[in-house]
């Protein structure tokens, strides 16, 4: 990263310059905060209303990761099963598919008729990370190269051709095989899904919150919208925005130290 | 050298599920101490055969026999490296060698010397610690051999492996597959397209017809370890050549339009 400075440089410099542009804009034209709020005003803000705004960060986060650690046990879980048998994954994979191409605004109020209300959050926060993290460990545990499977037939497989043998002989090229072979798709597949789980569970939050309840960052930018304090919204947005810029950053450095050694994702790129 | 048969392919028929058949009545005797190259076009069965040699795929008519061994026997016994050195990217050149010995239930630890000696074998003592794709083409061919030698086969099932090699490569690691056939005494059945390859290595040239594949005529060569160092460039080889060349013209011929 280092051996390349205009990679940090140049998004800094063009920050820096929006960030000034709409500071002086706001100064000069003289526009309401409850309008738009300057920079500078939201930086204020944020200190001035850290105590609320952390309790709020503090449950949309709790929300996020919970819901991505459970899309992962879930996702990699079910495809693990679905890889291993040819019956699982023709009878679950089709409604797995119906949930990921249903809007998640459209099921969060009625998750929220049946479940309480943290879990009804949770579980919307978690339905839209699960897909990603099921389809990409799925394609990754499909794709060991043929020919090793082959090698593993000639020299994995048991000469017992009974059910338990069969089991054990998958169940070796799961760990030996397919496992390492999923890595990068699994990976790719957090990447996205961290975001996922974070958009999740701010549309979660705000279906909750608009029946009048919640306490995480999406409620206080729908309350802060009804109360016409706009530089508060801009500070749980800019929140969020660091929040989500933060995941995809740890789960980008994840990825890269685990496929350091082999992955062309991961390699230093020549000059 | 011992003659025993090791396999047998007695009157094999394969027909893919496709409906594609890819040999026909295919008869073939492995002898102990064999180099065998099934020579033949794109598409006749050649591959087929070693699969089916290997076990992995059955045969649709006619029987693959292993005279003398039983079938747990007769897997442990053989080696395969295919056309692609088809390495795993994520492990080392020593874990890769490890493969084979790992999914048999040999700890790391006990497989350290096999290892070792099957890299030193192919040359490649100072590599155990890299990864493939630090490797060169011809490297991580030398890899899969040497992963195919842990096992100590006493079958060795070669499949176009130097066929994406550069032309002094694949002349290097002929005569150190020739070496290594001498210093390990096993048998090799070895896939080939190529004339001069077919020639240079083998005891036994099956020449085979165009899809559904059987042998057409069989070439008597001269054992790895009767040939000297200047074979290559010698009138035998060059008879050799012409007759192998030949026989494969002609079975050509009478392919179906």
């Amino acid at each position: 990263m280092l051996r390349n400075p205009l990679k940090i440089l140049m998004p800094l410099m063009v920050f820096i310059a929006a960030i000034g542009a709409w500071e002086t804009y706001v100064r000069f034209a003289a526009v309401p905060p409850y309008i738009l709020p300057a920079p500078s005003l939201i930086a204020a803000t944020m200190k001035l209303d850290w105590p609320i705004l952390a309790a709020s960060l503090l449950v949309t986060l709790k929300t996020t990761l919970a819901a991505l650690a459970l899309a992962v046990i879930g996702g990699v879980t079910l495809a693990i099963l679905l890889s291993l048998s040819r019956i699982v994954e023709y009878s679950l994979y089709p409604f797995a598919v119906v949930l990921q191409v249903t809007p998640i605004i459209a099921i969060a109020p009625l998750l929220l008729i049946y479940m309480p209300q943290d879990v009804a959050v949770l579980a919307c926060a978690w339905l839209v990370a699960f897909f990603p993290i099921l389809s990409n460990t799925m394609l990754g545990l499909q794709s060991v190269d043929r020919n090793l499977l082959e090698l593993f037939q000639l020299y994995g497989t048991s000469s017992r051709q009974d059910w338990d043998a069969r089991l054990e002989s998958r169940l070796k090229a799961l760990w030996y095989l397919r496992r390492p072979a999923a890595l990068p798709a699994f990976l790719a597949g957090l990447r996205i899904a961290g975001g996922l789980s974070l958009i999740g569970a701010v549309v979660a939050e705000m279906a909750a919150g608009s029946a009048g309840a919640g306490s995480g960052l999406a409620y206080r930018i729908i309350e802060s919208q009804y109360r016409l304090n706009i530089p508060r919204l801009f500070a749980a947005l800019v929140l969020l925005a660091l929040t989500g810029v933060t995941l995809f950053l740890v789960l980008s450095f994840l990825s890269r130290f685990l496929l350091r050694h082999w992955h062309e994702s991961a390699l230093p790129r020549e000059a | 050298m011992t003659t025993s048969t090791l396999v047998s392919l007695n009157q094999v028929s394969k027909v893919f599920a496709n409906g594609v058949a890819a040999l026909e009545r295919f008869k073939l005797d492995v002898h102990s101490g064999d180099f065998i190259s099934l020579l033949g076009p794109s598409g006749c069965g050649k591959s087929t055969a070693l699969r089916l040699i290997a076990g992995l795929t059955g045969p649709t008519s006619g029987t693959v026999t292993w005279p003398g061994s039983s079938e747990a026997d007769h897997r442990s016994e053989i080696g395969f490296v295919f056309q692609e050195p088809t390495l795993m990217p994520w492990a080392n050149v020593a874990d890769n060698v490890w493969l084979p010995l790992r999914l048999r239930g040999v700890s790391r630890q006990e497989a350290k010397g096999r290892i070792a000696e099957s890299l030193a074998l192919v040359g490649l003592q100072d590599f155990a610690k890299a990864y493939p794709r630090e490797l060169s083409g011809g490297m991580k061919m030398r890899v899969s051999i040497a992963r195919a030698l842990s096992v100590k086969p006493r079958l060795l099932l070669m499949d176009e492996p130097f066929a994406a090699l550069d032309e002094i490569t694949r002349f290097k690691l002929n005569d150190d597959l020739l070496k290594l056939q001498g210093e390990l005494n096993c048998t090799i059945v070895f896939v080939t397209h190529s004339v001069f390859e077919s020639a240079y290595l083998s005891n036994r040239i099956a020449v085979l017809s165009p899809r559904p594949g059987r042998i057409v005529t069989e070439i008597a060569g001269a054992f790895p370890h009767e040939r000297r160092s200047d074979f290559r460039t010698s009138l035998p080889y060059a008879d050799l050549c012409r007759r192998v060349s030949q026989a494969l013209t002609s079975t050509m011929k009478d392919e179906r339009p």
